[in-house]
């Protein structure tokens, strides 16, 4: 009895190793690889599972403790936000395209990590491993739904938000966030580790929220700072989780090296590819920018990740296969994108515009290497057609790389002038890729690439009508029906910023709230 | 030497932890953006519970970082006492 | 002094999604629960996953039972994360203040040490049937289909992962670490836990996620639960000066008193859609009972001695009265 008084404080290491590990344990009444069977068939090579370190040691009540403050203060902000028409106090409602690629491209995924980390947490065979899993499962749970909420607002005044998650399985650009994820989620999980947990989430990640989420700051957007950097906390729960299954593998068994560094070489080259959409939303989205796409690349990318390769040196793994050139693109990729969005905003749940004076400027002071030789004038170019009455819309349907499933409108490295194509032959049929580091995801896995849902593709094989649509009616218009199969709203959600109702409404609102 | 670095929201309750790290981490390099505050430290930055229950005068729970928390980079050690980042381990 | 606030309405151009819309019959206010359901993609996918190229990544026909609406599988808690985890955090801050009460009181110094010794010998292996509760329940919201389903069943994982430790800290209040190993031991080599064991081992290999839904969530939960934490703990322990043991348990009985109307409700709604739909569900329900029920005697007669058959005999008995109200014949 007295031993039961005189109790020694655990410390927060002994509480968390009694409280997770040990609840597991090897099932003698099947066998361990039917109830585990997805461990071994990637070939990684796990001999202990217990030298699992735990990243971060959160127990259910202090997850709920902390959690339920997050949301508690989170809800205060998005009921204020709402209920006080914020959305009037932004800088100018050409933002929020900026949030519509979230909701449309980022909102999805959030909500595909949520199930596959749901399928890690249950499929590894440590206890700590999965536990961490399954906490992120839940906060990714977490930020679809906080997103949805956040957002909700916005789609009650504004287009372009009313019809994300059927844009998401449907339309063109899309399919470049949507591919990725599948990808990761059908892969095995060690896999699906290395492509989210380690490059997306620990190399790629701040990339994505931190500019939006200053973005939003700077853009009058409290509700999207909210989410965001709420969000953000679980994501350092989840950077943690992916430096340390990178470390377990590697030094687990040394034949495991290689296989990590090929999954490092794709993955951080296909989260490159998304990010694209990030950088176009910084250099052209934000009517008050934080810092250009180049300045984030050289901060995130080049400073942090190269600390962090430099780190993993030790371990036999080097920079990622497809870094070099990701350096070489940080002139290139946001301007290449907005020209490509803009010609091609006919078909986009979203609007583009071309820069103001000032903002072209602005361009031309970050990139002072690229912008006013090759990227201006373009622009301006546009803006005179524009003003023509004659805006640039391309009727033609891009090729799109096999892999990573956006237009061929990438460079060569150290070419900007010339368009960078790449292909291969499998099985008699031939693939088309923007880059070396696709062609090499692809000559590594056909199999897997030759089943993309390719979006251009489809709808010249006729699958992107609705039924009892009549391709060979007299007068037909594809796009139109192509609109409709997207329930994209012609006229509304589509087509450039200067004519559209968003526009109007926001600047009619304004004004009358300015002006009371 | 590569850096580490802890972002944090720019708000009261997270201010006796940056407090905290300047005090303990004396090269820290301070950047603030909008709603954020940035710290970058040689090689290995460490917050001390004893030094944030030194400024606010409470005793503090370093798990509740995780509600301030933005983003970080390097090796992460947690205990009681200390939440250290660091390339190396 | 009147304030003018120089607010004026504007009016919305539509009230929420519309894939929301589709779900709550037409565009209206949507609540935040209903701005959840509908959220996991469900066309044009990409590539069949390499653990299970005979199906799509989210895919319906894992399962045999059939619906056209996964997402009217509503939870009749309608928790979305925020308010499951503010409820989840509120739940343990009074088993928190419980604890600290059973400390601070004495309480545990007054346990009769036949009841400690019980106690801890029925609940600490119990901690290793929440962490197979927790993997499959994982397993559901990883392969099942439709948000509305499949997000809830994660929140039960995760709520068991709450449990085991719960049960991981009553063992640590009432013992120390060598109760874990005790309990562990216990779990994998005392026959009383023998074919629980085997019964949550041949779970882990049942592929449809409904059938695992009615093995696991509706059978052996069902059961269980009122077992344990009525008839052992309430019925049993509290009146024999066991008060401590009934105070830091109290979160199971109230969560199982919680989570059994989610789960009525996806059965009633599940069986409602067709009579294969009910006539499986029944095959699933009625069998898995039996076995639980088999697998939980030896348990039983541990905690309960001679009253055990009867006991349990009720649990299963209100178990099948709640089946037959959501529309199983078992």
């Amino acid at each position: 009895m007295d031993t039961r008084v005189e109790k020694k404080k655990l410390s927060l290491r002994e509480r968390y190793h009694l409280m997770t590990r040990g609840l597991g344990w090897e099932p003698t009444y099947q066998p361990t690889e039917k109830v585990f069977p997805f461990t071994a068939y990637e070939g990684i090579k796990i001999h202990d599972w217990d030298k699992w370190e735990d990243p971060f040691r959160l127990t259910m009540d202090a997850y709920w403790k902390y959690q339920g403050e997050k949301e508690k203060k989170l809800y205060a902000v998005i009921d204020a936000f709402a209920q006080n028409n914020g959305f009037l106090s932004l800088t100018d409602a050409r933002y929020l395209n900026a949030i519509k690629i979230f909701i449309q491209g980022v909102t999805p995924l959030e909500y595909y990590a949520h199930r596959g980390f749901a399928f890690a947490g249950r499929h590894f065979r440590g206890e700590g491993l999965r536990v961490a899993c399954q906490m992120q499962s839940l906060d990714e749970l977490r930020h679809t739904q906080t997103e949805l909420h956040s957002i909700s607002v916005y789609n009650k005044f504004f287009n372009g938000f009313h019809n994300p998650l059927h844009w998401f399985d449907r339309v063109w650009y899309l399919s470049v966030p949507k591919s990725f994820f599948e990808d990761a989620n059908s892969s095995g999980p060690f896999e699906f580790l290395t492509a989210i947990s380690f490059s997306f989430e620990y190399v790629l990640t701040n990339l994505l929220f931190v500019p939006f989420m200053s973005g939003a700051a700077y853009n009058g957007d409290l509700s999207t700072v909210t989410f965001g950097f709420s969000a953000q906390s679980d994501e350092s729960r989840h950077m943690t989780l992916g430096i340390e299954c990178i470390k377990f593998m590697l030094e687990q068994d040394p034949d495991n090296v290689p296989i990590v560094q090929r999954w490092i070489d794709k993955w951080f080259w296909r989260g490159y590819r998304v990010l694209t959409l990030v950088g176009m939303m910084m250099d052209y989205m934000l009517p008050k920018r934080v810092m250009s796409w180049r300045e984030a690349w050289e901060i995130y990318g080049e400073q942090n990740g190269g600390a962090l390769f430099q780190d993993l040196g030790r371990y036999g793994i080097r920079e990622p296969a497809g870094f070099r050139d990701a350096c070489d693109g940080k002139d290139h990729i946001s301007h290449q994108a907005w020209l490509t969005f803009y010609t091609y905003d006919p078909v986009a749940a979203f609007h583009t515009w071309v820069p103001s004076d000032a903002e072209l400027d602005w361009l031309s002071a970050k990139y002072p290497e690229s912008f006013d030789r090759y990227y201006r004038p373009r622009l301006l170019y546009l803006r005179e057609q524009q003003a023509a009455g004659t805006p640039v819309a391309n009727k033609n349907l891009p090729l799109l790389c096999n892999v990573c499933q956006i237009p061929m409108f990438f460079t060569e490295p150290g070419d900007p002038r010339r368009i960078c194509y790449r292909e291969s032959v499998y099985e008699g049929e031939r693939y088309h890729f923007c880059s070396d580091h696709c062609k090499s995801i692809f000559d590594h896995e056909p199999e897997k690439y030759v089943q993309s849902w390719l979006p251009v593709h489809q709808i010249y094989q006729g699958n992107c009508f609705k039924p009892g649509t009549d391709p060979t009616a007299p007068g037909f218009d594809p796009i139109k029906a192509v609109l409709d199969y997207y329930e994209i709203n012609n006229g509304r959600d589509n087509l450039w910023y200067d004519n559209s109702e968003d526009r109007r409404n926001f600047e009619a609102w304004t004004a009358e709230a300015r002006g009371n | 030497m590569s850096n580490v670095f802890i972002a944090l929201q720019d708000t009261d309750e997270a201010r006796p932890i940056i407090e905290a790290i300047l005090a303990d981490n004396p090269q820290s390099q301070l950047t603030h953006s909008p709603a954020m505050v940035k710290i970058d430290v040689p090689n290995r930055l460490v917050i001390r519970r004893e030094r944030i229950e030194e400024i606010t005068g409470l005793p503090f729970d370093l798990q509740r970082i995780h509600v301030n928390l933005i983003s970080l980079s390097g090796h992460i050690e947690e205990d009681d006492d200390q939440f250290v980042l660091s390339w190396k381990r | 002094m009147s304030i003018d606030l120089k607010t004026r309405e504007i009016k919305p151009l539509r009230h929420t999604y519309t894939h929301v819309a589709r779900l709550i019959g037409g565009d209206k206010p949507a609540t935040r629960y209903q701005e959840t359901l509908g959220a996991q993609p469900a066309a044009n996918f990409h590539y069949r996953p390499t653990w299970d190229p005979e199906h799509d990544l989210f895919d319906p026909s894992r399962s045999k039972i059939r619906m056209d609406q996964w997402d009217d599988l509503r939870d009749p808690r309608q928790f979305y994360y925020a308010t499951w985890t503010m409820a989840r955090a509120r739940q343990f801050e009074a088993v928190e203040s419980n604890f600290a009460f059973v400390e601070s009181h004495g309480m545990l110094a007054a346990l009769p040490e036949k009841i400690r010794e019980e106690a801890l010998v029925v609940l600490t292996p119990l901690r290793h049937v929440a962490w197979g509760d927790n993997m499959n329940n994982s397993q559901i919201c990883a392969t099942a289909y439709g948000a509305a389903f499949t997000a809830p069943a994660m929140l039960y994982a995760m709520d068991q992962l709450g449990i085991a430790q719960l049960l991981t800290r009553f063992a640590l209040t009432l013992g120390d670490a060598a109760e874990l190993e005790r309990g562990r031991d216990a779990w994998l080599r005392d026959p009383t836990w023998q074919p629980l064991r085997r019964l949550l081992e041949d779970s882990f290999v049942i592929t449809d996620p409904l059938e695992l839904f009615v093995v696991q969530d509706v059978a052996l939960d069902g059961l269980l639960y009122p077992l344990i934490y009525e008839g052992f703990v309430q019925d049993k322990l509290v009146p024999a000066g066991g008060a401590a043991v009934g105070l830091l348990t109290a979160f199971m009985s109230e969560w199982h008193e919680e989570t059994v109307r989610w789960i009525d409700v996806v059965l009633r709604k599940l069986a409602s859609f067709s009579s294969e739909n009910a006539t499986t569900l029944s095959g699933w329900a009625e069998a898995s009972i039996a076995r639980a029920k088999e697998a939980l005697a030896p348990v039983a007669a541990r905690a309960l001695g001679e009253k055990a058959p009867a006991v349990l005999g009720d649990a299963a008995e209100s178990l099948q009265r709640r089946l037959a109200k959501a529309g199983l014949s078992v």
